[in-house]
């Protein structure tokens, strides 16, 4: 495999003179163009998909594949305004993500607080339980939930959900949050108390700078997450508090002509986490490695 | 649950003393901001869970609310004795094992390949992080429908291009979901988790000490005698977080065989088979069960995977 000529190019600097130097050069227009092959092969679904959602129903079934077809917004328009409106599920799922959120950072700041600036003890294992209960498959908790909600008539109630994205994430959250408290310099806390900051001024003027990125990174896996769950949105709701991804499940057995409206549909379904996603690609990776990433 | 967290065996030196001021303020003052996190947690995941485990003792199938009762282990006989039960076991492991290989070896083949400057590498890195943005649902729609469908799915399309250009007119058109399914929803998933693995491990390439390779080099050591001797083992960790933090979501992955394959064709993972004896059959007893030993079962797993963890966090043991 080519993986073998990857490393860095150092070469450059390389003693041994130019035949190796040029060899070297060659490989790397190689590698560079493969980069490139792979990164067009793995976005290829995703223009596909754009594609589709702006070409018309009869072309986008077309085999071999009309690329160059006519645009329209025909699959657009028939997406909302054909059959149930998208828009209420659109906005539960708006409503869901963000409010979770913020009570996941409501929540996780402080415990973050207490299991990195000034940690409890057998603060690890605080740490661990968090992460435990991320394991915990959540099939095994759904139906209990979904009995409770019924006979409380929680059931079909966005505020259900709300609950369980908050639970959902708030271990990763909390994960991330401690390795980002854990980055605030200890003497700067120690100038800080000797000053005699009390707790709001030291966590504003010495805290917030650094973890605020931190957080920022924290609240878009979170809304992410939320945004994209589907097993309990499925299960807890039904036609009132129902969430996007519910929604397109309508699509899973669709028949006849229906392409272009799907792609129509999972566009405008993915675009919000798109957009975050592409908007923070820095902060993904440390979000997506719980802070242990910088 | 809390156990496993307690069987862990924490990283070492996990509590230093109390510094400055601190000493002087009790325990519970240091608790405090803990506690909603931790309450809200064992309330929604931990009680639930204690529920489950109350009803996989008992009869009872919504369908005859009269018959509800103890059943003693009959549940968990059931289960055990279930075929579905064990194909779901093996889907589940087959699914997990397929996806987090594949797109290890691929994120870190990619992760390799953008660990290099070159013309665009920011746009093909971009490129990358896409397949990860779709939503999950959205993502296996599309390979469904869009990419797999037998008579107007992008692949065959492609075939029929392919193959137009030599003159044929009679492309192969395979069914591919129904052919392979297994593999249809993993590559899927492949598609979607490679973007992931590939981020993680990129941001540990960037950690390497490069004057250290230099010296390296510059002692004679050819490529591959770095990347095995030097860059692999500084990988280590990433990959570890990578296979663990996939396997977490892919084991309870729900969305690409629910869309994809619907749990047919020997598709039905474990989170998949539940679902259905819950929301089909709605026998709670046996779903409770079955939901028991899967929580049992991960709760081996996840000892030996927290233990790899709080390996990973050793260098880091926070203050």
């Amino acid at each position: 495999m080519s993986i073998t000529d990857t490393a860095p190019v150092a070469a450059t600097r390389d003693e041994r003179g130019r035949p190796v130097k040029k060899r070297r050069e060659g490989a790397n227009v190689w590698l560079s163009l493969l980069a490139w092959v792979v990164g067009i092969l793995f976005v290829l679904p995703v223009v596909w998909m754009v594609l589709t959602s702006f070409h018309s129903e009869a072309n986008a079934a077309q085999n071999p594949p009309a690329v160059l077809a006519p645009l329209t917004l025909e699959g657009y328009r028939e997406f909302f305004s054909g059959g149930a409106s998208p828009w209420p599920p659109l906005l539960n799922s708006l409503t869901a993500s963000i409010i979770s959120t913020l009570f996941v950072l409501l929540l996780s700041f402080p415990a973050a607080y207490a299991l990195s600036i000034k940690p409890v003890k057998k603060w690890t294992d605080v740490l661990f339980f968090f992460l435990s209960t991320k394991m915990l498959p959540v099939v095994a908790g759904l139906l209990p939930l979904y009995l409770f909600a019924q006979n409380t008539g929680l059931l079909d109630n966005i505020w259900l959900l709300i609950v369980f994205y908050t639970a959902m994430n708030l271990p990763i959250a909390v994960w991330m949050m401690r390795s980002f408290l854990s980055e605030v310099p200890v003497e700067m806390l120690e100038a800080a108390a000797m000053d005699g900051a009390n707790l709001t001024k030291t966590l504003r003027s010495v805290i917030a700078p650094v973890v605020m990125p931190g957080i920022a990174a924290t609240a878009l896996i979170c809304f992410i997450f939320s945004w994209n769950e589907l097993l309990f949105a499925r299960v807890l709701t039904a036609t009132v508090a129902e969430t996007a991804p519910v929604f397109l499940t309508s699509f899973v057995t669709s028949q006849g002509l229906f392409l272009a409206q799907l792609c129509a549909a999972a566009f405008v379904v993915s675009l919000p986490v798109l957009v975050a996603g592409f908007a923070a690609q820095d902060k993904l990776v440390q979000g997506l490695s719980l802070g242990s990433v910088k | 649950m809390t156990s496993v967290a307690e069987q862990t065996g924490t990283p070492a030196g996990t509590v230093e003393p109390p510094r400055g001021g601190a000493r002087r303020a009790s325990a519970w003052i240091r608790r405090a901001p803990l506690m909603p996190a931790l309450i809200f947690m064992i309330v929604v995941t931990q009680l639930p869970f204690v529920a489950t485990l109350v009803i996989s003792f008992m009869d009872w199938n919504a369908y005859y609310p009269d018959e509800v009762g103890f059943a003693g282990v009959d549940n968990f006989r059931r289960v055990f004795t279930d075929v579905n039960m064990r194909d779901a076991v093996w889907t589940t492991i087959l699914l997990t094992v397929g996806v987090v290989l594949i797109s290890l070896l691929l994120g870190l083949g990619i992760a390799l390949l953008l660990d290099r400057k070159f013309r665009g590498r920011g746009a093909v890195r971009t490129m990358m992080i896409a397949p990860f943005l779709v939503v999950p649902v959205a993502a296996a729609l599309l390979w469904k429908h869009a990419l797999y469908n037998p008579e107007y799915g992008l692949f065959n399309g492609a075939l029929t291009r392919i193959w137009g250009l030599f003159g044929s007119d009679n492309p192969p058109q395979p069914d591919w979901i129904s052919t392979m399914p297994l593999w249809a929803v993993i590559f899927a998933l492949v598609w979607q988790w490679t973007p992931f693995m590939m981020l993680i491990l990129l941001a540990g390439l960037q950690g390497r000490p490069l004057d250290v390779i230099e010296a390296a080099r510059i002692d004679g050591a050819n490529t591959w005698q770095i990347f095995r001797s030097m860059t692999l083992p500084h990988l280590r960790q990433y990959l570890e977080l990578g296979a663990l933090l996939g396997s977490i979501y892919i084991v309870q992955n729900f969305d690409a065989v629910f869309t994809i394959t619907s749990g047919g064709l020997g598709t039905a993972n474990l989170p998949y088979t539940i679902y259905q004896i819950f929301y089909q059959a709605h026998d709670y007893g046996r779903a409770s069960a079955a939901a028991v030993v899967v929580v049992a079962g991960t709760i081996i797993i996840a000892t030996f995977a927290l233990r790899t963890v709080s390996s990973l966090f050793r260098e880091d043991p926070g203050r």
